[in-house]
């Protein structure tokens, strides 16, 4: 059950270990179990604004933990259509519920092509578990 | 011994309440002799609009109270003449107490920022002969020291690659650092206006040069490089980068947070770097940490020398004298010209060892990061499987996998040893790191005793994880919710607790 939870399956992952969900024309972007683990206890995050555009691939993000700070990768280009504002105060809940209460932003997918070139749960969980 | 019996006297255990808190109303450290003229309201003597409605909310208390309340605060603080401070790319060496005394002779101690320069001939000859100094030891041409720190020598040198790009037609658009770099390179280069490139590290640990070669176009101004980089290991391809960089018509930038691995062996100059800055508080021994203050002098080659700041300290044969007639320069970077103070203590370390003695340091630095990476291989992952120069880093991947402790538990836990601990979870290319710089000051017995300490809490996190999650024990305060504090910051004294 534990491993189901950290790779739920339906999600497509990045190699920067961001996750996407896709719902419809729009996609829920967060950051992985694995991330949260490595991160440690995430202490802010950066969200860009909504209206904002992503491209696939850049930076559009920050998370901040006691550790380190870490940039977030877009894994699809689009417009951001929200964001997940209860972070601001609670950047915690990226650590406690990374695929569902922490996640972090919404956006419009311009082409839907680009979600080809991420993984699925499968991929993702050898690509992470073959690193240890 | 266990930790616990080594522990401070119990006089410095527990809290020490602010000095708010020891507030009497009405108590004072100093009785004013009754006033012999017209007492006359502050309204009389200030604009309104610049009076306080209340008073401010300063502490009353005698002079003994605050003497003891900050002394005792003082023993609670950690410093490389208490203990050992192995802290990864900070080099807290010891720092000669000599330096002191030649930094309070009255004629330096006293000089006014503003006196004429033919008062000041002494202070002028030091900063000369010490701008030569670090031109010999950097293989640089001049060198300025205004930059208070080593984040504003990189301002600095990356405004001065600027300076020289827009003097060549453009300023060009990226600066690369590689994935093991100092987060303030590419702080320094996003603040200089650049894109930031990052190009990984080879398995050596060195510069990827063909990821090298794919990012390094015409728009590259130039590339940031420590070497030894932020794992102790040399960049054996240096002079290969350089060629690449420069062939594109960039620049190299060094950053000198470790050249405490390399004086009188290597010259940044002869690698190829165009810019150089030096850490006086780290390589030159001058006190590190605790407001310091730093002091960062950055280093230039000859074409970049029309852009240093103004003033730079010239000498015509006879006299010493600011030179001020330099019309390509990007300004001044900071009030009257840097750190002095700490220019003299630094000036006082080089004449005091010397060219075999400076040379001797770097040698016996990397000497003692070598025996104790032999002896923490026995304990810790090893990443990188070479000789390290002043530091290296160790993991403690399988440690976290066997017991569930982390090097932060570590960490802690060494607060119980009396030793400051090494730098964590940096550089950010290595899992569980820890970054271990012992600096040339420390005996054998003090790496040993460190080595010791280390193989202690690795059987008890085997034997008892709990116990080293749990550390600190024997400091004044224990283990803090770190999480917490950055989450909910609560820095202010807001008056005592209702109820």
């Amino acid at each position: 059950m534990v491993s189901q939870d950290r790779y739920p399956e339906g999600l497509r992952y990045t190699r920067e270990h961001e996750w996407i969900r896709v719902e419809g024309e729009e996609g829920v972007i967060g950051v992985t179990w694995f991330a949260q683990d490595q991160l440690g206890d995430v202490v802010f995050c950066e969200v860009p604004a909504v209206g904002s555009r992503l491209t696939k691939d850049e930076p559009f993000g920050v998370v901040e933990s006691v550790k380190t700070v870490s940039d977030l990768y877009a894994p699809v280009s689009g417009q951001v259509v929200a964001v997940n504002e209860e972070l601001e105060s609670r950047p915690e809940l990226v650590n406690e519920d990374p695929y569902g209460r922490g996640w972090i932003v919404r956006v419009r997918i311009e082409n839907p092509a680009e979600l080809d070139d991420l993984m699925d749960a499968e991929a993702y969980r050898a690509m992470v578990e073959g690193s240890d | 011994m266990s930790p616990e019996m080594r522990s401070a006297p119990a006089r410095l255990q527990g809290a020490e309440p602010t000095i708010f808190e020891k507030s009497r109303p009405g108590r004072v450290g100093l009785t004013l002799p009754p006033l012999d003229v017209d007492r006359r309201p502050l309204e009389d003597l200030l604009p309104r609009d610049m009076l306080r409605e209340e008073p401010p909310g300063l502490p009353e208390v005698n002079q003994l109270e605050a003497v003891r309340h900050f002394v005792r605060l003082s023993h609670r603080n950690h410093g490389v003449d208490l203990g050992f401070y192995p802290l990864g790319s900070c080099t807290m060496k010891y720092n000669p107490k000599i330096n002191e005394d030649v930094a309070r002779l009255p004629g330096f101690a006293g000089l006014h920022p503003y006196v004429p320069d033919d008062l000041a001939q002494g202070a002028l000859q030091l900063l000369y002969e010490m701008e030569q100094y670090l031109c010999e030891i950097g293989g640089m041409d001049r060198v300025s020291f205004q930059p208070a720190a080593g984040a504003h020598g990189e301002l600095l040198g990356l405004m001065l690659i600027r300076a020289y790009h827009e003097s060549q037609g453009r300023p060009r658009k990226k600066v690369i650092v590689p994935d093991s770099a100092h987060g303030t390179n590419p702080a320094t280069a996003a603040m200089c206006g650049y894109a930031v490139v990052e190009v990984p590290s080879d398995d050596r640990g060195g510069i990827d040069l063909e990821a090298l070669k794919r990012v390094v176009d015409e728009d590259v101004a130039g590339l940031m490089l420590t070497n030894p980089n932020t794992l102790g290991l040399f960049d054996e391809n240096i002079a290969e980068v350089a060629r690449i960089i420069h062939d594109a018509g960039g620049l190299l930038y060094y950053d000198g947070a470790n050249a405490n691995a390399i004086l009188g062996i290597s010259r940044p100059g002869d690698m190829g770097f165009d810019v150089v800055h030096f850490n006086l508080h780290k390589t030159f021994s001058t006190p590190h940490g605790g407001g310091g203050p730093g002091s960062g002098p950055v280093g230039v080659k000859k074409k970049l020398e029309p852009f240093l700041p103004v003033p730079l300290v010239a000498f015509d044969g006879q006299r010493y004298y600011w030179d001020y007639d330099r019309p390509q320069a990007v300004g001044r970077i900071r009030s009257f010209y840097g750190n002095f103070g700490i220019v003299v203590r630094a000036y006082a370390y080089i004449r005091a060892l010397g060219p075999e003695g400076l040379r001797r340091i770097s040698e016996d630095a990397v000497l003692n990061a070598n025996y104790l990476m032999t002896r923490l291989a026995e304990i810790f992952d090893v990443p990188y499987k070479r000789r390290c120069l002043h530091e290296f880093v160790v993991s403690g991947t399988t440690l976290k996998k066997e017991t569930g402790v982390r090097v932060l538990d570590v960490a802690k836990r060494l607060l119980d040893y009396g030793v400051h601990p090494p730098t964590v979870y940096f550089p950010l290319i290595v899992e569980e790191a820890m970054m271990i710089e012992p600096t040339e000051s420390e005996s054998k017995e003090t790496l040993d005793f460190f080595a010791d300490a280390l193989a202690e809490i690795v059987r008890e996190a085997q034997e008892d994880p709990e116990r080293v999650k749990g550390a600190p024990y024997t400091t004044p305060v224990s283990r803090l919710d770190e999480a917490l504090a950055a989450r909910k910051p609560d820095v202010r004294w807001r008056g005592p607790a209702a109820g």
